[in-house]
């Protein structure tokens, strides 16, 4: 993993919504730079974008201008939108994704939710992924249960392990702590950093929680659609912000 | 790694009443449509057993009624129309013909027949051409009658097990107070035959007090003769009609038809609702998962596979139904046929309802078909919901 190879790229990415006749920016003029293993944090109140943010990054949505590359591809630019279908090859391929409100299938076991991807897509050398990950994250004796049966913590580690499931390059957390209490919270952001100081994840969390915002390599903030870099919090990035 | 079958199939198992609920649905109009199928084969057979087992393939009898006479003959019935005996001769020597037989049928009725009473019939036979025309009538027990002036009887065999009647037994004939002597009981033909009871003709003529006439002359036509012009030659002796049982046949199939149409049209109706049933399950599945299939989404399934989801849910629901109504079918045909024979006004004595394989799988076929048209429009919905809308809850947009 080299320090100084790009993981996501954004010049002036900007994102407005029309209401009727009135447009509104979620997202104004953001270029940054993300490394390859950065974990990186933005916090920021309810409305200040960052899930929009978030979802323009992990190509969920198109922006209404500016650039977006991924490991130096471009993804967008000012004349180039993406089609559903060619986001979703995109999003197999590099993304994966955990929610506040976990999302597993109800009807699914453990294990079915975590090796679902594979059903869709699945990368050479990930037949075992499942098991493997639900070991390195303490669930394999509740792989045969239902979501309905286990904890809020446990849910979020099965989403985690079915986001990691097809080998990613970048993991979105968006408030992944959200619906956790502390403890349980801290439990999710240490798996978080295993996962990013072990196999290089590069992991870019939305969250409003500063405490454990802090626990990342860098830390942004956003407020009315703008981001700026708060804290390098530890030694291995050369990111740099322009908002 | 589960597969989209799996995936589906659990889904199904989410809402279990309403699944079963539309199972149900499907499992009616399947058996409906199988069993009306099952009808339209089984009537036309069970028809020409009955013919094949007359014997003859001509009957002349009394001008009157054609339809009438048509279901006397395979059924009995009342107001009947006789004939000279004379006619047998005349017929006898045309060159076309094999064989004659004549029959006097009688119809008295019988109080303790049924609720209420009914009409008894009883068929005159001549024991020797009778004979030789349906020479596959078996016994049970006895033989023909020998004597053509006595007081003997031959039954049928649900006639027989209705009365309770064995060789050697007294029958009464009601209304006339005639006794006749039990002297053979015939083994089950499957026929209107069962249901008979048969006596000598002279000793029939002689009770009715019509010495010289009979009901019908039933003719067996040499092969090769044209059938068409024989009858039309048989046309130009006084008063009679002439029936050709594929005549018969034909009329009995016209007007039954009638009432296929109209419960094939109520059949394809139920189906059509059991649809409905199904595209309004899989579409409210669709939008409770609206989230879930954004995430879906996220997760790496392009619209093609989750429209397959979606699709094979509709199958799994479909094939399920379909299987199941064909088996309530198998297992009602008896319960289906005895409905449809209190229904229709003439019946054949065989099995009306007839299921085979090739009517299991065209039933089978349809209700996929159908099921899988249905389908489209939710999983068509399903595969277009994009994960951001999704996620943001943006239900229906």
């Amino acid at each position: 993993m080299s320090q100084n190879e790009i993981s996501i790229e954004t010049k002036n990415l900007r994102k407005l919504y029309v209401r009727g006749s009135e447009e509104i920016p979620a997202v104004k003029d953001v270029s940054l730079q993300i490394y390859k293993g950065d974990f990186i944090s933005i916090i920021g109140p309810s409305g200040s974008g960052k899930t929009t943010l978030i979802n323009l990054l992990g190509c969920l949505d198109n922006p209404t201008s500016g650039e977006i590359s991924l490991g130096g591809r471009p993804i967008f630019n000012n004349s180039k939108r993406l089609s559903e279908r060619e986001l979703t090859k995109i999003r197999r391929e590099t993304f994966g994704y955990i929610f506040q409100n976990f999302y597993l299938i109800p009807t699914l076991t453990v294990i079915e939710n975590v090796t679902l991807p594979l059903t869709f897509y699945r990368k050479a050398g990930t037949e075992n992924e499942g098991i493997k990950l639900l070991e390195l994250l303490g669930m394999e004796h509740r792989k045969d249960h239902l979501p309905g049966q286990i904890s809020g913590g446990e849910m979020q580690r099965v989403a985690i392990a079915r986001a990691m499931v097809n080998r990613p390059e970048i993991l979105m957390a968006d408030e992944p702590t959200g619906n956790l209490d502390t403890k349980r919270s801290a439990e999710i952001i240490q798996v978080l950093e295993e996962l990013n100081r072990t196999v290089g994840l590069t992991i870019i969390m939305v969250t409003h929680n500063q405490e454990l915002a802090r626990r990342a390599d860098r830390m942004f903030e956003m407020k009315d659609g703008q981001i700026w870099e708060l804290e390098v919090l530890k030694s291995r990035t050369q990111a740099e912000t322009v908002s | 790694m589960i597969t989209p079958f799996q995936v589906a199939y659990k889904n199904l198992h989410r809402k279990r009443m309403r699944s079963f609920l539309t199972l149900i649905g499907i499992s009616l109009s399947a058996w409906v449509l199988v069993s009306l199928l099952g009808f339209n084969h089984g009537y036309e057979t069970s028809l020409n057993k009955d013919i094949d087992n007359m014997g003859f393939q001509m009957m002349i009898m009394a001008k009157g009624c054609p339809y009438e006479a048509a279901t006397m003959m395979l059924k009995g019935g009342t107001g009947l129309k006789y004939m000279k005996e004379s006619i047998i001769n005349e017929v006898t020597k045309e060159p076309e013909v094999e064989k004659t037989t004549p029959i006097f049928m009688a119809a008295v009725f019988d109080p303790n027949k049924g609720e209420s009473g009914g009409v008894a019939a009883y068929f005159g036979v001549e024991p020797k051409t009778f004979n030789e025309m349906k020479p596959f009538l078996k016994f049970r027990q006895g033989g023909w009658f020998k004597d053509e002036n006595a007081y003997e009887a031959v039954m049928g065999y649900e006639a027989a097990e209705l009365e309770q009647r064995e060789v050697g037994d007294m029958i009464l004939m009601p209304d006339k107070n005639v006794e006749f002597k039990v002297v053979g009981i015939l083994a089950r033909t499957g026929t209107q035959d069962d249901g008979t009871i048969f006596v000598p003709i002279k000793t029939a003529q002689k009770i009715f007090g019509k010495p010289d006439e009979i009901t019908t002359l039933g003719i067996k036509v040499k092969k090769d003769v044209d059938a068409t012009r024989f009858e039309e030659k048989l046309y130009q002796l006084p008063d009679v009609q002439v029936v050709s049982l594929a005549q018969v046949k034909d009329t009995i199939m016209k007007l039954v038809s009638t009432a296929k149409v109209m419960v094939l049209s109520i059949a394809l109706i139920a189906i059509l609702i059991a649809m409905v049933g199904v595209i309004n399950t899989i579409l409210t599945s669709v939008w409770e998962r609206f989230q879930e299939i954004g995430i879906l989404k996220t997760i790496g399934a392009m619209p093609w596979d989750i429209f397959k989801l979606i699709w094979i849910e509709t199958l799994i629901l479909c094939t399920t139904g379909g299987v199941l109504g064909i088996l309530l079918a198998l297992g009602l045909s008896r319960v289906t046929d005895l409905v449809i024979r209190h229904v229709l006004p003439y019946a054949p004595s065989g099995g009306l309802v007839l299921i085979d394989t090739k009517l299991i799988l065209i039933t089978l076929v349809t209700i996929l078909s159908i099921g899988l048209l249905g389908g489209l429009y939710p999983a068509w919905k399903a595969g277009r919901i994009r994960p951001l809308e999704a996620i943001r809850g943006e239900v229906g947009r």
